[in-house]
Formats: C-alpha cells, sequence, structure tokens
C-alpha cells in the first residue's frame, strides 16, 4: 500500500493533490516554499506564521494548507515554525548546475557551512552529496535549526534532509546503562 | 489530621487540570489544585516539540513551554496548589482524601473537578519483564526530565503519536531507532510524524508486533513477527532485532479510579481507551458538583484537555454563583467552538461520535435511564 498513512512517505499521488506546492512555473522564479502537509489534522501555524498571506488555512482547521506562490517571497519563516516540519524550501535558480534546499533540522552534532553531507529525500535513502551554504538559528525558531544545501538540479524535487550525522563517543554528554 | 475546605478542588496539573483552576479561580471561586507530582504540568513538561492545533491552544509552541504558560496562568488567578499531593479517594459529601507531603489530609469542596489524566497500557509477552522493556512515557521521561538516555538501541512498538514522537525525541539524545513495530497494517500517529522518522532513516514494520524479547539479565533481542488479520501470528515470518530498550506506546487508557468511587456513570467507548464518565457540555458528570475535563474523559490532546479544562472551570465557578449571563454564555460558546474545531475532519470523526455518545449518555441518566 503506498501514502503516508501506510509508510510515512507522501505518495506521487498524494503530493499531486496537495495544495501546498508550488507551481512548476512559480518555481522557475526562484526560491519558494514546499508545503508537504497531505493529511487533514487539526493545525495551522503555517498560516499565522507568513508575514505575506502566502499560506491559508480555508474552513476547518483541518483543512490542508494552501500556498499562493505569488505570493511567497521564500522567506522561510514557515519552515521552522511548521510542527510537521512538512515544509521545505526550493530555489531553482541557485546556480547553473545547482539548486538549493533550506530545510529544519532537529539532531546533534549539527553539520558547518561548506561542509559534504548526504542529502536524503523522503524515504531517508541517500540521493547524492550535498554542500551545506548555512545553517542559521533565528532566535524566532525556538531551537529549530535551519539548514541550506546546494544540491544537483535534478535531485531537487526529492532532495528532503540529510542524513543524521554520527555523534562523536567523547562529546557525548549522556549518561548511558 | 489536617482538615482544609475549599470551593473548588481540582485533582490533576496537567493541561485539564491547570486550565480548569485558572478559569475557576478568575471567575472568583477558592481554587485548591492537587497533584501527585512535585512539579505541576502533567506530560506537558517532557514534551520538547513544538505542538499541532491552532494558534489558540499554543500551536507551535514546545509543550514545556506551554506548561510553564498555564502554571503562570495558575499563579496570577490565585490558586492554592498542592504538589507531592496524591487523591487517593472521593467519597460522599466532595471529601477527597490526600497524602500531601507524606501526611494524610482531607480536603472538603463543593465542587470537584476530576482531571486525572491517562495511563499507559501494559503488555505482556515472553521477556516484557527484562530490564530495558519500558513504557514509552517513561522512556521520554528519562531523556527529557532525567537527562538519560535509556538505550542506544531502540525498537518501539506501536506508531500512534507517542510512540513516534518518542522515537523522534530519543534520536535527538543520541540514540538509534532500528525499527518502529505496529500491528495494524496503517500508522497510527500523524503522517507528519512518521515522515519525520522515515527522513532519518527509521524502518517501519506495519502488520507486526513483537513475538519475545530476550537477553541475559538485560534486553538484547527482540523478536518480531507479522501478524494476519485476525492478529494471528504467521509462523515463518520472525524477524529477530539487536536492541537495549524496548519501548512500548501501545495506547493509553483513562485514570478513573475516583470518578468511579464518587458514582459517576460510566460508558465503554473504544476509542476514547476504555470506560469514561458520561458528561453533559459543561463537563458535569451525573454526580451533581463533580467535573471532569482531559484524558479522563477519553483520550485525545492536551489541547482538548485545555479546552476541556476551561469549560470544567467556568462552569463549576458558575454552579457557586461565580459568573453568569451573556459574558460566560459566549466564552462558553467559543471554548465548545474550539473543541468542535479540534474534533473536525475525517480524524476526528470517530472522536466526534464518541463525544456525543458521552454527552447522550449523561443526558439519558438524567432523565432516569441507566448508563449505557
Amino acid at each position: 500500500m503506498t501514502g503516508i498513512a501506510y509508510t510515512g512517505v507522501p505518495s506521487a499521488e498524494e503530493l499531486r493533490a496537495c495544495p501546498g506546492i508550488p507551481t512548476p512555473e512559480r518555481r522557475k522564479k526562484g526560491r519558494v516554499a514546499v508545503i508537504e502537509c497531505v493529511q487533514e489534522i487539526p493545525c495551522n501555524p503555517c498560516a499565522a506564521a507568513c508575514p505575506f498571506h502566502a499560506i491559508s488555512i480555508p474552513g476547518e482547521i483541518t483543512a490542508l494548507p494552501r500556498l499562493d506562490g505569488e505570493l511567497c517571497t521564500g522567506c522561510g519563516r514557515c519552515v521552522a515554525l511548521c510542527p510537521g516540519l512538512a515544509i521545505t524550501l526550493v530555489d531553482e535558480t541557485y546556480g547553473e548546475e545547482e539548486g538549493a534546499v533550506d530545510f529544519p533540522y532537529e539532531f546533534l552534532p549539527l553539520p558547518a557551512e561548506g561542509d559534504t553531507v548526504d542529502a536524503v529525500g523522503r524515504d531517508g535513502r541517500t540521493l547524492c552529496a550535498a554542500r551545506v551554504v548555512s545553517v542559521r538559528r533565528p532566535e524566532a525558531n525556538d531551537g529549530t535549526r535551519v539548514i541550506r544545501i546546494a544540491v544537483p538540479k535534478r535531485f531537487l524535487d526529492d532532495v528532503k534532509s540529510i542524513r543524521r550525522l554520527a555523534r562523536k563517543e567523547e562529546e557525548d554528554a549522556w549518561t548511558t546503562k | 489530621m489536617k482538615k482544609l475546605r475549599t470551593e473548588v478542588a481540582v485533582v490533576g496539573g496537567g493541561p485539564a487540570g491547570l486550565s480548569a483552576a485558572a478559569e475557576a479561580a478568575r471567575a472568583g471561586a477558592k481554587v485548591l489544585l492537587i497533584d501527585e507530582n512535585k512539579r505541576l504540568g502533567g506530560q506537558l513538561v517532557k514534551q520538547i516539540h513544538k505542538f499541532f492545533g491552532s494558534e489558540a491552544h499554543h500551536a507551535g509552541v514546545r509543550g514545556y513551554q506551554i506548561a510553564r504558560r498555564l502554571l503562570r496562568d495558575v499563579e496570577d488567578a490565585g490558586v492554592t496548589v498542592a504538589s507531592n499531593a496524591l487523591a487517593y479517594g472521593l467519597f460522599p459529601e466532595k471529601e477527597l482524601g490526600v497524602v500531601w507531603d507524606g501526611k494524610h489530609c482531607q480536603v472538603s469542596a463543593e465542587r470537584i473537578v476530576l482531571a486525572a489524566g491517562a495511563k499507559e497500557n501494559y503488555l505482556a509477552f515472553p521477556g516484557s519483564t527484562l530490564p530495558g522493556v519500558m513504557g514509552a512515557g517513561a522512556a521520554q521521561t528519562m531523556a527529557n526530565i532525567n537527562r538519560v538516555l535509556p538505550g542506544r538501541r531502540i525498537v518501539m512498538l506501536g506508531s500512534g503519536n507517542v510512540g513516534l514522537i518518542v522515537s523522534y525525541q530519543l534520536m535527538q539524545a543520541g540514540a538509534d531507532v532500528v525499527a518502529v513495530v505496529e500491528g495494524a497494517d496503517h500508522i497510527g500517529g500523524y503522517g507528519v510524524h512518521a515522515a519525520k522518522l522515515r527522513r532519518a532513516g527509521v524502518p517501519f514494520y506495519l502488520s507486526h508486533t513483537v513475538k519475545r524479547a530476550s537477553g541475559d539479565g538485560a534486553l538484547a533481542r527482540v523478536e518480531i513477527v507479522q501478524v494476519g488479520k485476525n492478529w494471528q501470528s504467521i509462523p515463518g515470518t520472525e524477524l529477530t532485532l539487536e536492541a537495549d530498550t524496548l519501548c512500548l506506546a501501545a495506547g493509553l487508557n483513562p485514570m478513573t479510579e475516583l470518578a468511579w468511587m464518587a458514582g459517576c456513570a460510566f460508558l465503554y467507548l473504544p476509542a476514547f481507551g476504555g470506560h469514561v464518565p458520561a458528561h453533559d457540555a459543561k463537563m458535569e458528570t451525573t454526580v451533581p458538583g463533580v467535573y471532569v475535563a482531559g484524558d479522563i474523559t477519553g483520550v485525545e490532546e492536551a489541547s482538548t484537555a485545555m479546552e476541556e479544562g476551561r469549560m470544567a472551570g467556568l462552569s463549576a465557578a458558575e454552579s457557586l454563583g461565580y459568573g453568569a449571563g451573556a459574558a460566560l454564555d459566549a466564552e462558553r460558546a467559543a471554548i465548545q467552538r474550539r473543541l468542535d474545531d479540534l474534533r473536525a475532519g475525517e480524524r476526528g470523526a470517530i472522536r466526534r461520535e464518541s463525544k456525543a455518545r458521552q454527552t447522550a449518555a449523561a443526558a439519558d441518566q438524567r432523565q432516569g435511564g441507566g448508563a449505557t
């Protein structure tokens, strides 16, 4: 069976029907939010987070968030504020060969700018190598870091995060049994 | 023995109890809030993730920060707080037996709000008593409150929101989750929570359950097996996972003991986790003056618990003569609207239906019918 309720990964069909995905025309114009919220749950902080009113939850709070690509400036406020970590930014205009993806990241350790890391897709599989462009943690994000990576353009639709980096034992502050 | 009198006694200092206490006190009632823990906030204090829901329910704010806000409300409203106080019994004439800081005391209240929450379901299987097998809530308390990582390699049994969220938080704390195992053929919790785990490389085993746990003095291996339509194990599908921790996230059931003692009418609602007290729209049970709010009325979310708590607190205060008229009606209507919103949509259908049966049962009982 496919679909997020069976695999934890939104299916191609669910993504096609998702009102939070920007159009190909909008994507060509530069950085824009991609809201992969495909299941009706009671949640609306993304709509309130957007300073440009580009995200709306029409009717009941369980409705899927709708992106107005023309109003979206790609500012990224929503990326760290979505409790489901379901929003990324894509920038097709980042470079000649490369596009950029911004995603929320809540694991330690953090990569450093300039590092080469493994870019992963929705199912956690490594898709390609990625270069870390920036690691940001504005106070408004309340602890959630937003990382920007550059990846070859052909992976831009599918890159969603990076492989979790290994912890070094000596840096480990945790007590274990 | 110490004897205390109050107008409203609230049992439980989680999101429902804190909200009820603050509202009742704000309305003018003298309120005593009783909680068995040293630190109030209930399960909120260990929720390090940003909450779902609407702006009205602090969506986007991390759970422990919501607890701080609610605690401030309670203090500002002038509620008397009894922490480290276990309410063990509710006797006729609304008398509560409480062990407070190790000493027995008796609390007489004119109105009681029961907001005791819920407890984790236990599962028995060969090896389930081995060290390293624990409730998901216990693992979450270890990691987020006591800052002790329960283990390095975790198997999570149960894919409801508790199982998904605790898995993610154990990974944030530095552990690896080697599997999320779910008996049903679909993921129980929110897809976005599951998606976080999938992106981080966690495999899901749906239509699987734990057959046995084993290890020499402590958990070392978890054997899982595929289950068929009627939950019977399918021989030959066993798979052994190496793990030092097995977390059980097999649902919650309401902590209804005090409501049973009070003589409240109950009904059985599987979607709410078991037997729950019937109550009306104002959260009053079939025992006049005894109100309920939060997971004790049926396992839902912190957001619904807060709204039910507000409703119960306002109503208890109203019945004592604090607050009345159009302003109160409007406030209650607003709370009810927000509750309806939280139970909207496809995923809310079963909870909408269950809540309707629960209020209908209270109405039946008052008209002289029996509990269903």
